[in-house]
């Protein structure tokens, strides 16, 4: 029995301190809100099941897994996936903006070009400038 | 009939080839302006382009791939109010003089866009690897089947669009391994798609940017885009 407090003990300092950690760096701005949404999330859902002690019992017990600290991990393995499928789609989102921001900068660039010096330019480049 | 044509050429590191490319389109005895995508190369492929003369030349900053590079020249071509818009490799395997053949049902108002394929007729010339080959056969019937229309060379890089091609590719343009995956993106908006018969030669300089254990990730990448883009509705309406 004592055992099992001094782990509760340990879980709730642990998730209590990760929140903080994690509230401390949206309040740096190291990390914007939207994105620390999943990780926020996840935080609360472990200090719940820190102090409430039997919850983790009850979950297990309501999905069929006979050994709790099993569902534990599973719930903290299904997090990481979620927070991963979002590093995915950022980081697509990303790529996307990047190709077209670089696509731009290219295409503005050649219009400068043309404008500073129109010499350089093919004839055939000469009648862009007129249309 | 006065029709603007931009042959855009991708070139990443293709400094090797790229004057000799560009000498090459001058070939096709039409007048055509010449766009070079220089996507981010780390050799010369900029400076020896703009020391043509013939061409003009875009930098991107950085290494977008050759969708992305292709998209810059759709894009150019797009708010330079061009009516015909040519994709030309920058490693010399098409040749110049094959141009006028794959504008011209464009110039007719048959297709929307054309693809030329060193497949549609027997080519003595080109000799390609047998996994190559099966690749592309793949792709053939996968395309096939989910658009109806029936290309033997979804992943040759020698097309022209028209202006309608050209305003929808600029905004929608199919990124990494692209070629495969725009004729079902085409097909899937209603453009008229056509093949017709194009002479290539063996690749004059740089690397292919597809072989070894990397052609099947280029296989599945490619097969699951192509799954997807016939999954998603089409993007153009009112038609």
């Amino acid at each position: 029995m004592v055992q099992i407090e001094r782990i509760q003990h340990i879980s709730i300092a642990l998730s209590l301190l990760f929140l903080c950690f994690i509230i401390e760096l949206i309040r740096r701005k190291r990390i914007k809100e939207s994105y620390a949404l999943l990780w926020f999330v996840s935080a609360i859902v472990f200090i719940g099941l820190s102090v409430w002690r039997h919850g983790l019992e009850r979950l297990s017990a309501a999905i069929g897994i006979a050994y709790p600290p099993a569902a534990l991990l599973l719930l903290a393995v299904g997090v990481l996936f979620l927070i991963l499928i979002q590093y995915s789609i950022i980081i697509s989102k990303l790529s996307s903006e990047n190709k077209r921001l670089s696509q731009e900068i290219a295409l503005l660039r050649i219009t400068l070009e043309k404008k500073i010096f129109p010499r350089k330019h093919t004839a055939q480049d000469a009648h862009d400038e007129e249309s | 009939m006065n029709h603007r044509g931009l042959v855009i050429v991708p070139a990443y590191n293709e400094a090797a080839s790229i004057a000799t490319t560009i000498q090459d389109i001058t070939r096709a005895g039409i007048p055509l302006d010449i766009l070079v995508v220089n996507d981010g190369s780390c050799d010369q492929t900029s400076a020896i382009a703009r020391e043509t003369r013939k061409a003009i030349v875009i930098d991107l900053p950085i290494n977008v791939g050759i969708g992305g590079a292709v998209q810059a020249g759709m894009l150019y071509a797009a708010r330079n109010h061009y009516d015909i818009a040519i994709q030309f490799d920058g490693d010399g395997q098409h040749r110049g003089d094959e141009i006028p053949a794959l504008i011209a049902p464009l110039l007719e108002g048959r297709c929307d866009a054309v693809i030329g394929s060193r497949f549609v007729m027997k080519s003595p010339g080109f000799k390609s690897t047998f996994a190559r080959r099966l690749g592309i056969r793949i792709f053939e019937y996968v395309n096939w089947l989910l658009t109806g229309i029936r290309i033997a060379d979804n992943t040759s890089g020698f097309r022209a669009y028209n202006k309608e091609a050209i305003a929808f590719l600029s905004e929608h343009y199919p990124s990494d391994f692209p070629e495969p995956e725009t004729v079902v993106l085409l097909a899937k908006n209603k453009f008229r798609i056509a093949e017709v018969y194009a002479a290539m030669r063996e690749r004059q300089g740089g690397v292919s940017s597809i072989g070894g254990l990397k052609s099947l990730y280029y296989m599945v990448k490619v097969l699951l885009a192509i799954c997807m883009t016939a999954l998603r509705p089409p993007i153009r309406k009112g038609l």
